[in-house]
């Protein structure tokens, strides 16, 4: 289990730098075990909530608030299928990336951001000389035809905004486990 | 894959309900028994057409951090160095992308400190630098896909 501080609501940004953060959920103990308990997946029986709290030794009452309040204060996304892109038929996937002014990036990136095929939309540092882009938009397709036409589709939103862009393909998945925190 | 199962993934991308008798209520939503519904997510997964079924946790809410990094890997050290990253715990993801920056990778930490001291460690055992690419501002995250 990792310490305690790993959870308190200290506001500390990422790096010393980045958007202001919100201030953090404070979660205790049996939040961190009913996180724990789920986020390998819901338990596929009729009453899963009920077999978690028998699991957890609380009332299926106390995991369902419990449950609601995380949804609420942002701590879970969602709650659903996360379905594996690739078996989905979406083999190609493309990192857009967009040079545009930082006067504009936030009108620019919530533009971008409200395309149907963006599936991720962020405004990220430049590293010059070596990488000049300052906007990422994430976009899938079923080949690369496709992701090419959604590009040229942000590029056309972008118009004269747009400085220099790129678009990285991935060629290969070296590894792909997301995080899991301790128990 | 048939119909069913897209119909499926279509509609418990998210809003999944918390309730006594979520699958049943879901069910009744698809016009199907929920003894079907907990088959097919069942099966879903073991056929890898799902990798989760369930609540997806934002760490940054809980305290952690995530940040994308990348590494300009010479063509010949590449392979010695996607076992290097990939060994760290704190690498959540990692692709091979075609660009000077071709290793890119996903450092997800419980807590914001472990950022720079996982970039210290890849630095160390790999001699390259790490650019870190933290988001500055999110203005749009939804990984939905139509089935």
């Amino acid at each position: 289990m990792p310490d305690a501080a790993a959870l308190s609501p200290n506001p500390s940004p990422a790096g010393g730098r980045g958007e202001p953060r919100e201030p953090l959920a404070r979660l205790d103990e049996l939040d961190r075990r009913l996180i724990v308990a789920t986020q390998g997946g819901l338990p596929l029986v009729p009453r899963p909530y009920q077999a978690l709290a028998e699991q957890l030794g609380l009332a299926a009452e106390e995991v369902m608030a419990r449950l609601r309040h995380l949804l609420e204060i942002g701590v879970i996304r969602r709650i659903g299928a996360v379905p594996n892109h690739y078996a989905l038929g979406y083999t190609a996937n493309g990192m857009s990336v967009w040079d545009v002014a930082d006067e504009r990036i936030d009108a620019l990136g919530e533009a971008v951001g409200r395309l149907p095929f963006v599936t991720h939309c962020y405004h990220r540092p430049r590293a010059l000389p070596l990488w000049p882009y300052n906007l990422f938009a994430m976009v899938h397709g079923k080949g690369r035809e496709e992701v090419e036409a959604q590009v040229k589709q942000i590029g056309a939103l972008l118009g004269a905004d747009c400085r220099a862009h790129d678009v990285l393909y991935s060629s290969r998945i070296l590894k792909k486990t997301g995080l899991r925190i301790g128990s | 894959m048939d119909e069913t199962d897209r119909r499926i993934i279509n509609a418990l991308q998210g809003g999944f309900p918390i309730c006594d008798d979520p699958y049943r209520e879901v069910a009744d939503k698809l016009g199907l028994s929920e003894t079907e519904l907990i088959a097919r997510l069942q099966r879903l997964l073991e056929e890898k057409t799902l990798t989760r079924f369930g609540p997806m946790y934002q760490v940054e809410r809980m305290g952690g951090a995530f940040v994308l990094a990348a590494l300009a890997v010479p063509e010949a050290e590449y392979e010695c160095v996607a076992e290097t990253v990939n060994g760290l715990p704190e690498v959540a993801h990692n692709y091979r992308r075609e660009h000077a920056l071709n290793m890119w990778f996903v450092l997800a930490t419980e807590t914001p400190e472990g950022i720079p001291a996982a970039i210290e460690k890849i630095e160390r055992a790999t001699g390259l630098t790490v650019y870190a690419f933290p988001k500055l501002k999110e203005y749009f995250v939804e990984m939905k896909l139509h089935a």
